[in-house]
């Protein structure tokens, strides 16, 4: 093994609670324009080894959540209420100085842009050395720096000797993310954030990181989160799926409940307006009317009232996030509809749809 | 290359493309340039798009699609080939002779962001071209783009402000109501709907489509998802490293290709569909 | 790399050919008047005015007369008429040493000061140290260097003796060499370092926006660690640009008004000199002097720039 492994820490937390566990967590920005709920109430729990996505658009929330986890968003006009527990270990009430020993090195995070992700200054194996040394500082430049070439090899990069002391801007865009996932890994975290990682990215190289995630996942146990907005994505890597809409968690379980039997009639129009090239193809592309909300100005009740073409009376009052289903209590959604109304009204040209395209 | 010829008589096709080429020379030497290479973004590409129909061109990035469609509509000036427009050879014509033609052939951009000046106002956004085309003015021009705005969905009291009042699918809405002001025949398409969110891009397919049967508009519809372009697509042509690789019928191609690359692509695209997606998997794995 | 350092220095070469040209068609073709008796001065007698045509070759063809004259500038040959005859190159070689222990020293204090300056304003943005850096650095801009040496000159010097008024020691004596020139170097550094903490903070406050920041503070790298090596260090490259170019141009003779004032015997005070008496000669030696040293530094700046940047390092290939 490498000079820099220390004895992973145990892969379950303290009595084989789950990995990571979020509750009640709130994020508000204070803007020009007013105050924003980015984040309103999210709660989810990640267990070792398992690949939760969060699915949602703009204004969803979901960079924010992940970006939260690791305490990115503290800032002066950010006001951060709820809990964020690593193995048992409250991280919001932590200090700036102890978070960044959590960062990095329990749990990693990945962006997605790799082309403005990474300095364009330092070589790629700085950079990654750099990482090593701000946790490991008994560690060599020399040794950190074979560690550095190990990791770039175990991505996948050909020829890491070489390319090691190359500069961000000499990658093409995959290679770029695969560096990206290396310096990631370099402290073998037990989390790894992944936040849109292939959405800059043409669809072969997508499906080549995507294949590299999975892997990593199930060789080193690496529990993911996997934040996008491509249902295909989260098909083809995730275990657990979360929907964000306004700010708010509106559907929860796992994947076969999502993509089977969604609850929510966001979840439906997401599923509805992809493009599926093995089935027929519809007369007209189903969508969601409207836009994404304005986090400035959500509406009262349910935030995706405006929207739904199903709504009713009772969606003027928030619903909660609760499991409607007695068989599948880890199947959690936002609304009220009655699950029979649900099963028929998704329905749309034999297909898990909205709405009728007008 | 520039010869007038006859317009077409119906039956031809409205746009027709041979062997088109655009290199851009990579220079280089220690005190004065020489070209030592060159890079071939279009290598010899042919196609053809019929009136009304909608040819979808999908690649990645590099393949060289964004520098065909402006190689095409004489954006940029073609190294070599053909590019008929109705029966008009275009390729390598003159600004003066182009100029009638723009009313003709349109494009939509891919970023709703920066494809709109966000120093003018929407209305002159959308009108300034009727205006320099001396095709309408003043109170007419008014009418006519208030028009164009209420056609693609946005309201026409929306006239005069500014694209950074506007979400990013409106915008495209603005930047679609600015490319059909002066009525053209051909729209290319370039990633219009990329940059948007998922639940936008089906609205923005959908508005072309409806704005195609209205027009009778002819569309050459360039993306890298394959699944929005089959959707919108009569045919559809594969391009690779500069050249065309596979053309046909848009279901054909994406349920029997030929090609190794569009067979490389299509393997690529996520299933959307957890089942199905670990199904083809275990195929790929066992094959 | 290498193939972009010769180009520029190619150029740089061909800049200054052109800038002599210029030159000499300003002084001694456009004009109306006599080239040879504006040369010879106020006072000059017909022989005379005869003799400068001989030297100075108003006798031949233009591109002799070119010639003529830059062999005399830059062989230091060129004597002046109207300033005690002197040889202006030896004088422009004398005034070096001075103009360069102002400029350099002052170049030290602004850049210290505007960089520190600017990155306290810009970690604290905001803030009341921010504004009240924002506010010191806004009158150090608009004091008028002139304005600034005066009060010194006036309170420092006169009414209360802590400095030498005027003149310049040299540098074998530190002491006293040093005590000559504070005055002068904080004049002139007052407005620079000013200027330079508001672009550093400006740049700083664009650049710790970047992906790459986040990415840096994601890694869990100490706040300090993110600050310097990431933000400062990208920050910094728009400060090396301003820097080459204002040195160069103060250098180049630029600091006229400070070394006047303060009887500082450098090139700034040369061109004084030779400004007042019209003397052609020497105006036009210093003009090259300056040029020199500007397109000199402007060339070292876009080389220090592909060297900070490696993306704008032409002839490396990209994947």
């Amino acid at each position: 093994m490498s000079a820099t492994a220390e004895t992973a820490p145990a892969p379950t937390g303290a009595g084989g609670g789950p990995l990571l566990a979020v509750a009640g967590l709130r994020v508000g920005f204070v803007t020009e324009d007013g105050r924003v709920q980015a984040v309103d109430g999210v709660d989810f729990e990640l267990e070792p080894g398992e690949v939760l996505a969060i699915v949602g658009e703009s204004g969803s929330g979901k960079s924010v959540t992940a970006q939260t986890i690791i305490g990115l968003t503290r800032s002066p006009n950010s006001h951060i209420e709820g809990s964020v527990r690593l193995r048992g270990e409250e991280l919001t009430t932590q200090t700036e100085a102890q978070l960044q020993k959590v960062r990095g090195s329990q749990i990693a995070m990945i962006f997605q842009d790799p082309m403005t992700s990474l300095n364009p200054v330092y070589s790629v194996g700085k950079q990654i050395v750099e990482a090593i040394r701000a946790h490991r500082s008994s560690v060599s430049r020399s040794s950190a720096h074979a560690r550095a070439i190990e990791l770039l090899g175990a991505v996948g990069i050909p020829d890491p000797e070489r390319r090691v002391d190359d500069y961000p801007h000499e990658f093409s865009g995959g290679m770029r993310q695969r560096a990206m996932i290396a310096m990631g890994l370099a402290l073998e975290p037990s989390v790894l954030i992944a936040d849109e990682p292939t959405t800059a990215l043409d669809v072969t190289i997508q499906a080549q990181i995507l294949h590299l995630i999975q892997d990593l996942n199930r060789s080193r146990g690496l529990a993911t989160i996997l934040i996008t907005h491509d249902l295909g994505v989260v098909a083809e890597v995730a275990d657990r799926v979360l929907v964000m809409y306004g700010g708010k968690v509106v559907e929860q379980g796992s994947l076969d409940d999502i993509f089977y039997d969604p609850q929510h009639p966001y979840t439906w129009g997401l599923l509805g307006s992809l493009t599926r090239l093995d089935q027929p193809r519809p007369h007209r592309l189903p969508q969601i009317s409207g836009a994404p909300p304005s986090l400035l100005s959500l509406s009262r009740g349910c935030a995706f009232r405006p929207r739904c073409p199903h709504e009713f009376a009772k969606c003027k009052e928030v619903p909660g996030l609760e499991a409607r289903l007695a068989e599948d209590p880890g199947h959690r959604d936002r609304c009220r509809l009655a699950a029979e109304q649900k099963r028929k009204l998704r329905e749309i040209e034999g297909r898990i749809g909205l709405e009728e395209p007008a | 290359m520039s010869e007038i010829g006859t317009t077409s008589s119906d039956g031809g096709p409205l746009l027709e493309v041979t062997d088109l080429v655009k290199h851009f020379p990579i220079k280089s030497g220690l005190l004065v340039d020489r070209e030592v290479d060159q890079v071939r973004a279009v290598d010899g590409i042919s196609f053809y798009v019929n009136k009304g129909e909608t040819l979808g061109l999908v690649g990645e990035s590099g393949s060289g699609k964004s520098t065909a469609c402006r190689a095409v509509l004489q954006l940029l000036t073609p190294t070599s080939g053909s590019v008929k427009f109705e029966g008009r050879e275009i390729a390598g014509m003159s600004r003066r002779h182009l100029r009638p033609l723009r009313r003709e052939m349109q494009m939509i951009f891919q970023d709703p962001y920066a494809s709109l000046n966000p120093r003018k106002r929407i209305g002159q956004i959308v009108g300034d071209q009727l205006k320099i085309q001396k095709v309408a003015s003043g109170k007419e021009l008014r009418t006519r783009v208030e028009g164009l705005l209420d056609r693609v969905g946005l309201s026409p009291e929306h006239y005069n402000r500014f694209p950074h009042e506007f979400s990013g699918g409106q915008r495209q809405r603005i930047g679609i109501a600015r490319a059909l002001a002066l009525g053209p025949k051909l729209v290319f398409c370039d990633e219009p709907v990329s940059a948007l969110d998922v639940s936008i891009q089906a609205q923005i397919v959908n508005l072309l489509d409806d704005l195609q049967d209205e027009m009778g508009l002819t569309y050459v519809f360039v993306a890298h998802d394959i699944g929005v372009v089959r959707h919108i697509s009569d045919r559809i042509a594969v391009m690779n490293h500069g050249k065309i690789v596979e053309t046909g019928d848009a279901d054909q191609v994406c349920e029997h290709p030929r090609d190794d690359y569009t067979k490389k692509l299509l393997a690529a695209v996520p299933i959307a569909d957890p089942r199905e997606s670990r199904a083809r998997r275990e195929r790929t794995v066992a094959g | 790399m290498l193939r972009f350092a010769v180009r520029r220095v190619c150029g740089a070469i061909a800049v200054l050919f052109a800038i002599s040209v210029l030159v000499f068609l300003i002084f001694n073709v456009v004009p109306a008047t006599n080239p040879a008796a504006r040369i010879a001065g106020k006072n000059a007698t017909p022989q005379l005015i005869e003799n400068v045509e001989k030297e100075w070759g108003f006798d031949k063809s233009l591109p002799e007369q070119y010639w003529t004259q830059m062999k005399l500038i830059f062989t230091g040959q060129a004597t002046s008429y109207s300033l005690a005859h002197i040889n202006i190159d030896q004088r422009i070689v004398e005034g070096i040493p001075v103009t360069a222990s102002l400029c350099i020293g002052a170049a030290i204090i602004w850049l210290s000061f505007g960089i520190l300056l600017g990155y306290i304003s810009a970690i604290r943005a905001g803030g009341l140290v921010d504004r009240f850096v924002t506010v010191i650095a806004l009158i150090g801009i608009s004091m008028p260097v002139f304005w600034l040496a005066s009060i010194f000159l006036y309170y420092l010097t006169y009414k209360v003796e802590l400095f030498p008024a005027s003149g310049y020691e040299p540098l074998s004596n530190p002491g006293k060499w040093a005590s000559h020139l504070i005055l002068p170097w904080v004049s002139l550094a007052v407005l620079f370092a000013g200027f330079y903490s508001r672009v550093l903070r400006s740049s700083m406050l664009d650049v710790m926006n970047e992906d790459y920041v986040r990415t840096a503070r994601a890694k869990g790298l100490s706040n300090r660690r993110v600050m310097v090596r990431h933000v400062l260090r990208n920050s910094l490259i728009p400060i090396v640009t301003l820097f080459g170019l204002d040195f160069g141009v103060l250098i180049g003779g630029g600091a006229i008004v400070t070394e006047s004032l303060f009887s500082l015997e450098g090139v700034g005070y040369f061109t004084a000199e030779a400004l007042n008496q019209q003397d052609i000669p020497s105006i036009m030696a210093v003009t090259i002097f300056g040029a020199f040293f500007i397109v000199l530094f402007n060339t070292v700046v876009d080389i220090a720039y592909a060297y900070l940047d490696p993306r704008i390092r032409l002839g490396t290939s990209t994947a």
